[in-house]
């Protein structure tokens, strides 16, 4: 049996070689240089079963995870920038702390305030065959560069026929509620990023995904919009390697199994719907996690499966339920799904209304509102 | 607060101290008016246009009043600062202390028709406006007794009733709204200016540059007023700005150069660029200031600037001791009655601040009002409040 699982696992582990190095060629292709060291080294799986890598991991959080992606990204790509506001001396969330005296001043700078420029200027850098790393200092203030990025960056490989793209982009922004963040520092703004067929929208939970995920999307030859839960900055801590790798974009991942009910989220709302899961057990409700990770192109494949096994399906995020992409997901599902389902599907998210001050306790899709959703969901 | 008497002779004067002291009567501010001509402490610097006159006509009622407003902004930002420490306050707190003179200085050269719309620094302009002590800190502590009803926080202070436009996060919004409310003055013909207030760290944003070109063409009687106080959030000005010479930047429009932390410059800035403005568009005014405090309450403000830079400009520019030198060399008041004003201020704000923790939160139903006009936008249902319907007349 163990032999099985052992050749079983061989061959997973070979399959995902093989991806990894069709996408290498890909990216060689269209990249036109060499894409970095990182990829011919060892590599973490998502589901964790296959231990390729045997480098050893240290626990930090998250906004170390990111700052040794970013390290690791500078180094293999000589062609690398990080830049935007105060990152120079390490950035507000500390993500970009040492670049800027291990890489110099040309490759890790500042930006003056100004957001259209930051990303306007990236994109340019990104077409002459760079790698970009633009920092938007929190995600409510991306919208200034919102023509940039779904006007100019979303569309420039496809209007030019491929002869130019700015694949090189990668805008990182921090997301979300952080208890008292108020209306311009909790927002999530995911959704509008979602309806652009062009760009690519990664999400990570936890520091040893953000890593990988990180540096998946700057060697993704497509402009990718990644979102850092902040909440999550100093409180998340796990495990990370400290080599190189790189996690899949485009693959969601079941991080707990279950028969009853699936849950879909992605970044810190996962954690709370973990809490809920875990409490709906006592209740003998078995629910399947699953973090999407990447928004679009989301793996519909995996979600479709769980649903099939389930019948029953529950989104949860913290943007405002209507328009976000809870919506496109239950949409989808229910298209694919429809006779399957045993249940509506369920969104539990936040409330339709500008994020607000005093009230967020009330605002969040919190571990009680998920709880009850999912037993109505099963009772139903 | 009924005794009022004219400053005379120092004989007099004595007995009149005796008697005051003897009686404990609180002696008032003096209302006296008559002109007192003050220099400004450096000249104006200008761009495209005449500079106005280094000369100021003030009075000993106006300058006290300036001190004891000025006294009043630095108490309250200081108590807001200790609350903060204390969690009553939460999130976002941005101090305004070293910067009183441009709030003051601007208020007395207009009027409550002026338009100002400001940054998320906004809690002396509130003062200035109108406001009072304890709305504002009820707004800070999210309380209903606040000026936009709790919901707004420290970022967002709104007073209709004297045209203040707020208390906006986002940095650079602002200023395009401010061109705005000038374009609809000019429209009403009520011969009003609109002052749009925005720092050095949001002059190289984008939509500043298209809010004064459409107000140049369109000749809209909006002074744009960079409040430079050399630091936008932890980065220096000449490392975000080519040219740091913000009222420079207007190019085509006019700029002055004012020392912002001189009230009375600030004041006959303010009284030329509303001329000015009124008959030829807009004007950027330039106000040359200092924060002592960080850029909020989650920055040290030390790791971007010395402490003796931040003592240094304390010791030589700060715009209340400015006054009280001034009071004090023309001998409208004693240095004893000086520091009554502020003992009395200090006791304002406690008891403001006393009022305003009593002030309740506001309520949950709160959380879904406003977000359309009433009655033309949704309802929501449900026991999480999760279903939304549109409701129409």
């Amino acid at each position: 049996m163990f032999r099985v699982k052992y050749v079983f696992l061989q061959f997973v582990c070979l399959l995902q070689e093989k991806k990894e190095r069709e996408r290498e060629m890909a990216l060689r292709n269209i990249m036109g240089k060499r894409v970095g060291i990182g990829l011919m080294g060892s590599r973490a799986l998502s589901t964790a079963t296959c231990d390729v890598e045997s480098g050893s991991a240290k626990s930090i959080n998250l906004y170390s995870a990111i700052n040794q992606a970013l390290h690791v990204a500078l180094e293999t790509d000589p062609r690398a920038f990080v830049f935007g506001e105060d990152v120079s001396f390490g950035g507000v969330f500390r993500c970009t702390t040492g670049l800027a005296d291990r890489f110099g001043k040309a490759r890790v700078f500042n930006t003056p305030l100004c957001e259209q420029g930051i990303v306007g200027f990236g994109i340019g850098l990104a077409a002459m065959g760079n790698r970009a790393i633009a920092e938007i200092q929190f995600a409510d203030y991306i919208y200034p560069a919102f023509d940039q990025i779904v006007n100019e960056a979303a569309k420039f490989r496809y209007r030019s026929g491929n002869q130019f793209n700015c694949g090189g982009l990668t805008i990182r922004a921090p997301y979300g509620a952080v208890g008292h963040g108020g209306h311009y520092h909790s927002q999530s703004p995911e959704a509008f990023f979602c309806h652009v067929p062009g760009i690519k929208v990664v999400i990570p939970r936890s520091p040893r995904q953000a890593k990988g995920l990180l540096l998946s999307c700057i060697r993704d030859p497509n402009p990718v919009v990644f979102f850092e839960p902040k909440w999550l900055y100093r409180l998340a801590v796990e495990e990370v390697p400290e080599h190189d790798y790189m996690l899949p974009l485009s693959e969601a991942e079941v991080i707990r199994q279950g028969s009853d009910i699936t849950l879909v989220g992605w970044g810190a709302q996962l954690s709370i719907m973990e809490q809920a899961c875990i409490e709906a057990e006592k209740d003998g409700i078995s629910c399947e996690l699953i973090d999407l990770k990447t928004l679009i192109p989301w793996d519909k494949e995996t979600v479709e499966a769980s649903v099939r096994k389930t019948g029953r399906v529950l989104i949860s995020h913290e943007a405002p339920v209507t328009g976000g992409f809870g919506a496109e997901i239950s949409a989808s599902i229910v298209e694919c799904c429809f006779l399957r389902l045993e249940a509506p599907v369920a969104r539990v998210c936040g409330l339709d209304t500008p994020f607000p001050l005093v009230f967020e306790p009330f605002y969040m899709p919190t571990k009680n509102k998920i709880l009850d959703a999912i037993k109505a969901t099963v009772n139903y | 607060m009924a005794l009022s008497y004219l400053r005379s002779s120092s004989s007099s004067s004595a007995n009149l101290k005796l008697l005051s002291s003897a009686v404990s009567i609180r002696r008032p501010i003096s209302t006296d008016t008559t002109p007192i001509t003050v220099e400004t402490s450096v000249p104006f610097t200008a761009h495209q246009c005449e500079a106005p006159s280094r000369s100021v006509e003030t009075s000993s009622s106006e300058l006290l009043n300036f001190f004891r407003n000025m006294a009043l902004m630095r108490r309250m930002e200081i108590a807001a600062d200790s609350l903060y420490k204390a969690k009553l306050i939460r999130g976002f707190c941005h101090l305004y202390d070293g910067q009183e003179a441009v709030a003051s200085g601007m208020e007395a050269a207009i009027t409550k028709k002026d338009c100002i719309i400001t940054a998320y620094r906004d809690h002396c302009i509130f003062m200035g406006r109108g406001g009072t002590l304890l709305e504002v800190f009820a707004e800070l502590m999210g309380r209903r007794a606040g000026c936009s009803k709790g919901k707004g926080g420290s970022m967002h202070c709104y007073k209709k009733d004297s045209n203040f436009y707020g208390g906006h996060g986002i940095v650079g919004a602002q200023v395009p709204l401010g061109c705005g409310l000038a374009f609809a003055q000019k429209y009403s013909k009520d011969e009003t200016v609109t002052f749009a207030l925005y720092g050095d760290g949001a002059a190289n944003q984008g939509q500043l540059f298209e809010a004064l070109n459409i107000s140049a063409l369109w000749d809209l009687p909006a002074i744009l007023v960079c409040e430079n106080n050399h630091y936008g959030m932890g980065t220096a000005e000449w490392r975000a700005s080519k040219s740091p010479a913000y009222y420079k930047r207007g190019d085509y429009a006019p700029g002055l150069k004012v020392d912002g932390m001189d009230v009375l410059a600030v004041k006959q800035a303010c009284k030329f660029a509303k001329e000015h403005a009124l008959k030829n568009g807009p004007i950027i005014l330039e106000m040359d200031t200092y924060r002592y405090h960080g850029h909020s309450m989650s920055d040290p403000g030390s790791t971007y600037r010395t402490r003796d830079e931040i003592s240094g400009v304390r010791q030589e520019r700060d715009p209340i001791e400015r006054v009280r030198k001034l009071i004090l060399s023309h001998d409208l008041a004693t240095e004893k009655e000086l520091k009554d004003i502020e003992k009395e201020m200090r006791k304002e704000v406690d008891d403001a601040i006393a009022q305003a923790k009593e002030s309740p939160m506001p309520e949950p139903s709160e959380l879904f009002t406003n977000v359309y006009a009433k009655g033309l936008g949704v309802e929501s249902f449900g026991a999480d409040r999760k279903e939304v319907r549109a409701t129409l007349p």
